[in-house]
């Protein structure tokens, strides 16, 4: 048995330690000193730029990298020349860096996953104390770092990222995407194809078996069904898969005339070549040539299927042969500095470091939700995609969808793509609401 | 003390102490300075480093006494997040119901897959458990059962995130435009308190310092049953299981039984993930992940009561601050240099930080495996036996060194 002494004063006086002890997290998260988080107090700013340097995006990680550097040269005044800036129709940017501080960056690797991405996004805002945190090349990655971002009370400029659900059903007030997605393509590419393919097509689709991949199929078949065409099948492959053979040979006893390859990066070079090496393109169905449609384009897809993309449809952001002054600008800086020319996920991600500095500057401010309000319904021109508008409903950049083609006769390694029509903002715009989600409140943290 | 003998006490009570100290000893270089990059006392790595060092106890459990080698481990890890944050969905953002139903959820599963793979050893078990570790990851990233209803369970690639208009039956609505947040009766696992010390800053964070209670519970159990009868049972099974069988005792019962206790452990650490950091993605039950914490446990000391634990910790350290070191930071390093010179070192350099960091992860663990086999534990050791100038222990007389019967 143990014997216990309580005097009352002793009660009282435990207790009263154990209450404050209680209180005092609470004190501390009252008691902090900054107006938002990570406000910038010295003579420098940090942006944390979080892309994949490892994994199946890898290319477009390194790629997104460098336009941050080139983005950073042009912010801070140290660059060979001042890119986009000179053509953006807003001029608030001074090339003395953002209001006034020196633009620093810290870097990440996401290796593609939601957990990695989160991790390195964390320590940057953490322990490099970055007020905004770009980047990005798939959407999973996306929508884990915007939520993260959003909970912490910095901004998300997001990257390379084409679901609808990035600015659809898992949008956040405190991110923003100048991207177009998979809505916007399939808008794009329809009147294209049935002009090109005629309205009485049966279309088969290989989509990989990932959110990106539903999006995009859903997209396409809604937009070419509207046109007249049927849709025979739709065939979910494995992200890992890199021999589609057996996805391919039941394509053509399908009946259908048409494939569509919901496919990006390395699955879609595997798949493309898989498809033309089995001579679907030379094949006759229902007295049409069969014909092959790859909804999401890049160059350096392109790059990877070779001599296969010839022909083929698809759609982009953005691409370096366009010839308006601001894509000429970002080009030739790009290849000044790196000796060949940028991709669009480059460009997107350049520009959305511009869009932010720009932002910041004309709100006077770091705060996120100074920033928000300053990125919302904003106007702008001059960078690259002709007259652009950041909708402040969703926070998903409106402008002109490029539809394009592999080239015939390409005269270079870089020039594979051709565009064969700029689709007007009017035909790809749809209502803010029809993706569900809630954008909720700025969060400045802290 | 608390039924441990003295040196187990010594050795929870040291544990205690780095995990008390921890923003303090992470955090020995000043900011602002070009060794701050060598921090690693911020939150989410903190946090990380007693969380992973729970699932790396946990599988030492099962690998480092039975010997029975689990490539699958991260498949319960995941799957106890998955718990965790179907509870903050639907229960309530407080953590504790997050992280009990994961560990109980965790437990359900490895029991059913320890009941299948455990009858087999060897080879075929660890391929057995990869196999059902991928399955369960594939069900996971293309949410096989959530369109098999015709509802989301997993939510495939973008994983799940507490919403805004999420049930939660036990909370009170939250205030318009407000974040659901993970807390403990109130205290937000993100507060942090910052201590400012000269150019020092130190972090203390209430998420960090709920998963290291967690931690210190979790080593302490992983004590217990080490020096338990029934630890004792898991090593026989390591050391000759035929023999144990012609004994006349069944060792799967007991085997299960580390399976089983290994998988909550996992669970455990899901759960703790998720009330840290609430996400969860599939990829963190994919295979890479389940070998991570092989490695973590073999670098650290398989069968030892801190290994695990160290080993995570250099593991997460590696991958969190080396992977982040660019060239922009290494030509701040070298500066100093001439150019020609500079050029040399950072292009040397460049190989093994940043994106390559997983090479210096390989070599570590390749030396380790070949010069000091018993992971960082044995190293300690040796270091220790070379600053006491204490005789090695002569093997020639076979009595003063003792080795297990491998």
């Amino acid at each position: 048995m143990t014997k216990t002494n309580m005097s009352r004063r002793g009660v009282l006086k435990s207790g009263a330690v154990a209450g404050a002890g209680l209180a005092v997290p609470t004190i501390f998260t009252a008691q902090s000193a900054a107006a938002y988080t990570n406000e910038p107090t010295g003579s420098s700013v940090t942006l944390g730029f979080n892309v994949p340097q490892t994994g199946p995006y890898a290319d477009e990680g390194a790629d997104e990298l460098r336009a941050y550097q080139l983005a950073v040269e042009h912010l801070n005044g140290t660059g060979a020349d001042n890119g986009m800036l000179e053509t953006f129709s807003s001029k608030a940017l001074q090339g003395n860096g953002i209001l006034g501080k020196k633009v620093e960056y810290v870097t990440g690797d996401t290796q593609t996953k939601s957990d990695a991405a989160r991790a390195s996004a964390r320590s940057m805002i953490e322990k490099d104390g970055a007020v905004m945190i770009t980047g990005g090349s798939s959407s999973g990655v996306a929508v884990a770092v915007q939520a993260l971002c959003q909970e912490a009370g910095v901004i998300f400029m997001a990257g390379l990222t084409h679901s609808n659900d990035t600015t659809g059903k898992d949008k956040k007030a405190n991110g923003f995407r100048h991207f177009f997605n998979s809505y916007m393509s399939g808008a794009a590419l329809a009147p294209i194809l049935a002009n090109n393919y005629g309205t009485d097509r049966k279309a088969y689709h290989l989509t990989a078996d990932y959110n990106w991949g539903y999006t995009t199929e859903e997209a396409v078949k809604t937009s070419t069904e509207a046109m007249g065409w049927e849709t025979v099948a739709a065939v979910r492959t494995p992200l890992t898969q890199t021999d589609f053979s057996s996805y391919i040979a039941p394509v053509l006893q399908s009946g259908a005339d048409v494939l569509v390859l919901n496919h990006y990066g390395g699955n879609m070079v595997n798949s493309l070549t898989n498809a033309v090496q089995f001579g679907l393109r030379d094949k006759l169905v229902n007295n049409k040539n069969f014909e092959i449609v790859v909804p999401l384009y890049s160059r350096l897809m392109a790059k990877g299927a070779g001599a296969n993309v010839k022909g083929i449809y698809g759609s982009t952001n953005w691409h370096w042969s366009l010839q308006d002054e601001g894509s000429q600008a970002f080009v030739r800086s790009f290849g000044t500095k790196y000796g060949f020319p940028p991709s669009q996920a480059a460009h997107t991600c350049y520009v959305q470091t511009l869009l932010y500095a720009d932002a910041v500057q004309r709100a006077g401010s770091f705060n996120p939700c100074a920033v928000a309000e300053a990125l919302e319904d904003f106007e702008f021109d001059g960078m690259g995609n002709g007259k652009t508008l950041y909708r402040g409903a969703d926070h998903q950049c409106f402008k002109d969808v490029l539809v394009v083609k592999g080239k015939e006769n390409p005269t270079s390694e870089f020039d594979l793509l051709e565009i064969v029509e700029v689709t007007p903002t009017a035909q790809v715009t749809y209502d803010a609401s029809i993706f569900g989600g809630e954008l909720g409140a700025c969060n400045p943290g802290t | 003390m608390f039924g441990l003998d003295k040196k187990d006490a010594t050795l929870l009570v040291v544990v205690a102490i780095l995990a008390l100290f921890a923003p303090f000893i992470l955090n020995p270089f000043p900011e602002g300075s070009a060794m701050a990059q060598f921090n690693a006392g911020y939150p989410d790595l903190m946090q990380r480093f007693v969380i992973f060092g729970i699932f790396a106890i946990g599988f030492n459990i099962l690998f480092g006494l039975t010997g029975y080698l689990s490539f699958g481990h991260a498949a319960f890890l995941g799957v106890g997040s998955y718990a965790a944050i179907w509870m903050m969905k639907l229960l309530t953002m407080n953590v504790i119901p997050a992280i009990i139903v994961s560990v109980i959820v965790a437990g359900l599963i490895s029991f059913l897959v320890g009941w299948i793979s455990l009858r087999r050893s060897g080879i075929y078990f660890s391929i057995l458990t990869l196999a059902f570790a991928m399955m369960m990851y594939q069900l996971a990233y293309s949410d096989l059962f959530g369109q098999l209803f015709g509802g989301v369970l997993t939510g495939g690639e973008t994983g799940l995130q507490p919403k805004v208009n999420d049930p939660r039956i036990l909370d009170a609505a939250l205030a318009e435009g407000a974040t659901p947040k993970a807390h403990l009766f109130g205290l937000e696992m993100g507060a942090s308190y910052k201590l400012a010390v000269g150019s020092w800053e130190f972090t203390f964070n209430a998420g960090y310092y709920i998963a290291a209670v967690a931690m210190l519970a979790a080593f302490y159990m992983s004590i217990r049953i080490f020096r338990s009868p029934f630890g004792l049972m898991l090593r026989s099974v390591k050391s000759n299981q035929q023999r144990v069988s012609y004994t006349g005792l069944n060792p799967r019962p007991y085997t299960l039984a580390a399976f089983v206790i290994s998988g909550m452990y996992a669970g455990l650490a899901g759960g703790l993930l998720v009330a840290m950091d609430t996400q969860v993605g599939a990829e963190r039950m994919f295979w890479t992940a389940s070998g991570e914490v092989v490695i973590m446990t073999i670098l650290g000391g398989a069968g030892t009561l801190i290994g695990p634990v160290l080993g995570s910790g250099l593991l997460k350290y590696m991958e969190n601050i080396l992977s982040k070191i660019n060239k922009g930071v290494l030509e701040g390093w070298f500066s100093f240099m001439p150019d020609g010179m500079s050029d040399f070192f950072i292009a040397i350099t460049n190989l093994f930080v940043g994106k390559q960091w997983h090479i210096t992860t390989g070599v570590i663990f390749m030396l380790v495996i070949i010069f000091v086999p018993g992971g960082l534990v044995e190293l300690g050791k040796r270091i220790g036996n070379l600053l006491t100038r204490k005789k090695q222990p002569n093997n020639t007389d076979g009595s003063a060194k003792a080795e297990p019967a491998e």
